[in-house]
Order: structure tokens, then sequence, then C-alpha cells
């Protein structure tokens, strides 16, 4: 039988990955798919809390479902303006190795 | 839901997301990272949520990853050489991750609720696309509307942030 916690275990486990890629990887693009990877790791608890507290007609709580179809939408706004960032920072840089950017830094 | 169902879509999802953030080479990753958000959209279906599932596979492994994959050949990058590793902000990083998933994990097992099972769904209840729709349309249609300006802004601002001279 599949329980609630499993779902979480596995949502946080890839939530993980993700943390882990942002903090250990130090290319600017396999940094961003890193934070994909958390933003739908969030969805998927969010889902299986929708699916876990079901309201008095036993139908699962749709509001939740809702909210993670506007996560994805504003995900991917963010995506596109996020890699039109890379493409102008490696005009001016011709770079996208995260320690060679390093004028904000001191 | 079937048990093995569900750990067959997490291994896939799991394994290749480790894939993602191990690959020396950006189109491995990106490649890695589409087959990922395909067991999450199967993870997504196992909870009956068809909709989110669909819209899953739809926006990331379709239009999401098309953009990745396109940028990635834009700046011609190929596997990275290896660069010395500053071994202490690695260790540093690895303990950070691995306290952070230890804290996860004892918040889980406290949930009392974490035990249960999910509750069946009634015989013949209505199709998700329609419940979420309904929502969509009518309790949430000025986010929806703000959401359309938004999406509306960030096409502008991308075409500004790619003109070639930037004032």
């Amino acid at each position: 039988m599949v329980t609630l916690g499993d779902y979480l275990f596995v949502s946080g486990l890839l939530f993980t990955i993700g943390f882990a890629g942002v903090l250990l990887r130090r290319n600017i693009i396999i940094i961003f798919m890193s934070l994909e990877l958390m933003l739908n790791a969030a969805n998927l608890s969010l889902v299986a809390f929708s699916r876990f507290r079901t309201d008095s007609l036993g139908l699962p709580n749709y509001h939740a479902q809702v909210f993670v179809f506007f996560i994805i939408t504003v995900a991917a706004a963010e995506v596109a303006v996020g890699l039109a960032v890379i493409v102008a920072l490696y005009r001016a840089r011709r770079t996208i190795h995260v320690e060679d950017i390093s004028t904000l830094k001191y | 839901m079937s048990p093995v169902f569900f750990w067959l879509a997490s291994a896939l999802m799991l394994l290749f997301g480790a894939a993602v953030i191990m690959n020396r080479n950006p189109i491995a990753s990106a490649l890695s990272l589409v087959v990922s958000f395909l067991g999450l959209a199967a993870l997504f279906m196992s909870l009956d949520a068809f909709f989110i599932g669909i819209i899953q596979v739809l926006v990331y492994a379709g239009a999401v990853m098309v953009l990745f994959l396109f940028i990635i050949m834009l700046l011609d990058l190929r596997a990275e050489e290896r660069r010395k590793i500053n071994l202490v902000a690695f260790a540093g990083g690895v303990a950070v991750a691995v306290i952070f998933f230890g804290q996860l994990c004892l918040v889980i097992g406290h949930l009392r609720q974490a035990k249960q099972s999910f509750p069946a769904l009634p015989l013949n209840h209505p199709d998700d696309v329609r419940s979420v729709g309904l929502l969509l349309f009518g309790n949430y249609n000025l986010p929806f509307q703000i959401i359309a300006v938004l999406i509306l802004v960030a096409t502008i601002g991308v075409i500004v942030l790619s003109k070639r001279e930037l004032r």
C-alpha cells in the first residue's frame, strides 16, 4: 500500500537532488535545470496532499491542483526569461561558468 | 494505484534526476531531465491528477526542454573540461544537502498522517479536467487573467533582452 509518506519522501528526495545540483554544479544551465527539479518536487507534494484531503463528496481538493497549474505556468515564463538572461550574459562575458562571473562578489 | 507502478515511476524520476546533476555534458543533462519529468507525470497520474500530468508532459517535457536544448545548441556548449574542484566547498555542499534531507525525513517521520494511505475516490466521480476547469474559470478567474498578462510581459521582456544592443 502506498502511503502519503512515500510520496512526501520521494518528493523530498527529488528536492534534495535539485538542491545538491544548485550547490555543487558550476555550469549555470545545469543550475537552472536543478531549480526546475526543485519546483517540480514541490508540485509533487502539493498534488499528493490534494489527493489525500478529500472533501465531503470524497473528491480530491482541486484547489491545490489549480495552484500547481499556476506554478507550472509561472515556471514556464521564468524559464524563458532566465534563459534570455543567460544568453545575454554569454554574449557579454563569453562564459557560463559561475566562478568566472564574480563582479558582484567582492 | 499499485505500489509496483509507484516505485517504478519514482525510481525512473530519481535516477534520471540524479543523472541531470552528474552529467558533464549539458545535452545529456537536458535529455535526462525530460525522462525525469515523464516519471513525474506518471506519478501525477497515479494520484488521479490526469490534467496536471498531461500539462506536465506538454509544458515541461515539451516546451521548456525544447527551450533548454535550443539555448544549449545556440551557445554551442561542449562537455565542460574538468576544473580543479574546491574540496571544502564540495564537502560543504554535500553536507548541507544531506542534513536538509535528514531533517525532511525526521519531519515526515513525525507526521501522523504520513502513515495513512489515500482514501478511495467515489465510483462515478466527475473527471478532474472538469473540476479543475470549473475552479479555474470560476473561483480563480482573476488570477488566471493576471497570469495571461504575466506571460505577455515575459514575452516582451525576452524580446527586449535578446536585442543585440542593450541600452
